[in-house]
C-alpha cells in the first residue's frame, strides 16, 4: 500500500488501484455525514477533485491520485458515511482507478515515509 | 484529501495576521483533547476527543459545559439604561431587576450590527456581546453613553442541557430557582459567581461568568459531575442550528434587518409604532415599516430532502431548473438530533411557506421542504 500527501492511500488490486482517506485523515475529518463519490467510466486527470466528504463542520475533496478511468466506486458510502471513520482503512474504499502504467504508484510514499509526513 | 470549505464558523471574524488569544481553560481544554482552531481572533476548542456528533447529542440529553469566554462582557451604569434604549429596538426601561432580555445594536439601513444580552442587576447593566464584534460595540456604545467598562479579568462559561439545573445546583443550590432570562449573583467558594439562566444551544442552561483566576478550579468541579461534558464550539454551531437560533455574521448581518432575519418577536410594542416610546433607534424607519407591513425578505428553515448538506451560501431556486435565485442558505451543515441535513435560508417575501425550493450545491439543484423553525423542540424552564 503507498501514500499521497494529500492522506489519501492507493492499494494494488489487480491492473486497478483502490483508492481511500488514512485514519489520520479520518480523525481529522470527525464525523463524517456525506459522501459524493464519482460517476463510473468518468475519466480523471491527477489532482481533479473527485470525491466530497462532508463532516458535521466541512466539506473536503479527495484528488484522483493519477490520470485515469474510475471503474469502481463504494456505493456503501452513500448509505453509511460513518464508515469512513470507523474503518476508513478497511470499508471504507471510495473508488478503483484503472490506470496506464501500474509502476506510476512507485512513485508515492511507503507507510514508513507517510507516518513521517503526519509526524506519527 | 483537501479542505473544501472552513464551515460556518472559520471564516467569520477570524483575526489574520494576529497572535490568537488564549482562553483562561486552555490547559484544561488540551487535557480533554481539545483541536484548537482560530475564532475571533481567540484559539478556541472546536472540538473534544468525543467529536461533535456525541458532543452534540451529550448535551442534548445531559449536560455540555461550553467555554464561551471569548464573548464580550461589558458593565454599564444603570443610568445608562436610557441612552442604551436609542441603540436598540428594545424595552431596556422596564426591564426588570435580575432579569435579563435579548437585543441588538441596529444601523440606520435597519441591518444588525450584533446581536447581545442585557441584563439589568442591582448595581449596573451587565452586556454580552458577540466576539468578533466586541471591539466595534464598545466603540458604538462609548460613543453614545460614559462609562462604559469592559471586563477582561472574567471567563464565561455556558453549561447546557437538560441536565445542567441538577449539575450546577450541585454547586450552588439557588440555581434551581431561576426561571428563563434570570439573572443573579452566588457565591462559590467565597466568589461572587454571575449566572444567568439562558445559552444559545435550545436547552435549559446557564452562563456562569467566572473570575479568571478560579475559572479552572470552577470548572473542574462541573466536570466531576458524571453528567457533564466538555463541548466545543462545532456542536454549539450544530446546536443553535438545530434550536433555529441565528448567529451574528450569518443569519443576521448589517445587510438583513431582525425583521426578516426572523427576530421581530424581540422588538418589545412599546417600542413600536404606536408605543410609548416607539421608535427611536438606528433603523427605526425601516424596521417599524417592516414589523408593520412586512419585511422583502425571511428566514426559513430547510430540510434537504437528500442527504447532501447545503452549506452557508448556498443558492436557492424555487424551481429544478432555470427561473430566479430566491435566496441563500446563511447557516447549513448537518443536525445531529435530526439525523439529516439541515439549514436557515433567507429567502424572498413572496415565496409561499408550503413551497418546495432546490439548494445548488456543486452545480446541482437538489430538493429541499421549507420547515418550521426551530428543528427540535427547545428546553427552556420559563
Amino acid at each position: 500500500m503507498k501514500f499521497t500527501e494529500d492522506h489519501e492511500w492507493l492499494r494494488p488490486d489487480g491492473d486497478v488501484i483502490v483508492v481511500g482517506i488514512t485514519e489520520h485523515a479520518a480523525t481529522q475529518l470527525g464525523d463524517v455525514v456525506f459522501v459524493e463519490l464519482p460517476e463510473i467510466e468518468t475519466q480523471v486527470a491527477k489532482g481533479d477533485e473527485i470525491v466530497v466528504i462532508e463532516s458535521v463542520k466541512a466539506a473536503s475533496d479527495i484528488v484522483a491520485p493519477l490520470d485515469g478511468e474510475i471503474v469502481a466506486v463504494n456505493e456503501a458510502l452513500t448509505d453509511t458515511p460513518g464508515l469512513v471513520n470507523e474503518d476508513p482503512l478497511g470499508e471504507a474504499w471510495f473508488f478503483k482507478i484503472k490506470v496506464d502504467d501500474m509502476s506510476a504508484l512507485d512513485a508515492f510514499m511507503t507507510e514508513d515515509e507517510y507516518k513521517d509526513h503526519v509526524g506519527a | 484529501m483537501s479542505r473544501r470549505d472552513g464551515g460556518d464558523m472559520a471564516e467569520t471574524g477570524t483575526a489574520t495576521g494576529v497572535d490568537p488569544r488564549q482562553l483562561p481553560l486552555r490547559a484544561l481544554h488540551a487535557e480533554h483533547g481539545a483541536k484548537f482552531v482560530p475564532f475571533a481572533g481567540w484559539e478556541m476548542p472546536v472540538q473534544f476527543a468525543a467529536g461533535v456528533m456525541a458532543e452534540h447529542l451529550w448535551c442534548r440529553e445531559k449536560a455540555g459545559l461550553f467555554d464561551v469566554s471569548h464573548m464580550g462582557q461589558l458593565r454599564l451604569p444603570l443610568s445608562a439604561d436610557a441612552a442604551l434604549e436609542t441603540l436598540v429596538p428594545v424595552d431596556v426601561l422596564d426591564l426588570a431587576q435580575g432579569r435579563q432580555r435579548y437585543a441588538f445594536f441596529t444601523n440606520e439601513t435597519g441591518g444588525v450590527l450584533d446581536d447581545l444580552m442585557i441584563a439589568r442587576r442591582a448595581d449596573d447593566l451587565f452586556l454580552v456581546v458577540n466576539a468578533a464584534c466586541r471591539e466595534a460595540d464598545i466603540a458604538h456604545l462609548r460613543a453614545h453613553i460614559d462609562g462604559v467598562e469592559e471586563i477582561a479579568d472574567r471567563a464565561l462559561l455556558a453549561l447546557q442541557g437538560p441536565m445542567a439545573e441538577a449539575a450546577l445546583a450541585a454547586l450552588m443550590p439557588g440555581v434551581a430557582g431561576m426561571r428563563f432570562m434570570d439573572v443573579a449573583v452566588i457565591e462559590w467558594q467565597g466568589v461572587a459567581l454571575w449566572i444567568s439562566r439562558s445559552g444559545y444551544t435550545g436547552e435549559d442552561g446557564f452562563e456562569i461568568s467566572v473570575p479568571a483566576e478560579m475559572a479552572e478550579a470552577f470548572a473542574r468541579a462541573l466536570l466531576a459531575d458524571d453528567r457533564v461534558a466538555p463541548i466545543g464550539l462545532g456542536a454549539r454551531d450544530s446546536l443553535r442550528l438545530e434550536a433555529g437560533l441565528p448567529l451574528y455574521g450569518q443569519e443576521m448581518t448589517p445587510n438583513i434587518s431582525p425583521v426578516e432575519a426572523g427576530q421581530g418577536w424581540a422588538i418589545q410594542k412599546v417600542r413600536r409604532t404606536g408605543g410609548a416610546r416607539a421608535g427611536g433607534f438606528p433603523g427605526a424607519k425601516v424596521i417599524l415599516d417592516q414589523l408593520a407591513h412586512g419585511a422583502p425578505r425571511r428566514r426559513t428553515g430547510l430540510l434537504p430532502e437528500g442527504r447532501a448538506p447545503m452549506r452557508a451560501g448556498t443558492p436557492v431556486f424555487d424551481s429544478a431548473d432555470g427561473g430566479a435565485q430566491v435566496g441563500t442558505v446563511t447557516s447549513g451543515g448537518f443536525g445531529p438530533s435530526l439525523g439529516g441535513p439541515i439549514a436557515l435560508a433567507l429567502i424572498e417575501a413572496a415565496v409561499p411557506t408550503d413551497a418546495r425550493l432546490w439548494g445548488e450545491v456543486r452545480g446541482k439543484r437538489l430538493p429541499a421542504t421549507q420547515a418550521q423553525l426551530p428543528f427540535v423542540t427547545p428546553g427552556y424552564k420559563r
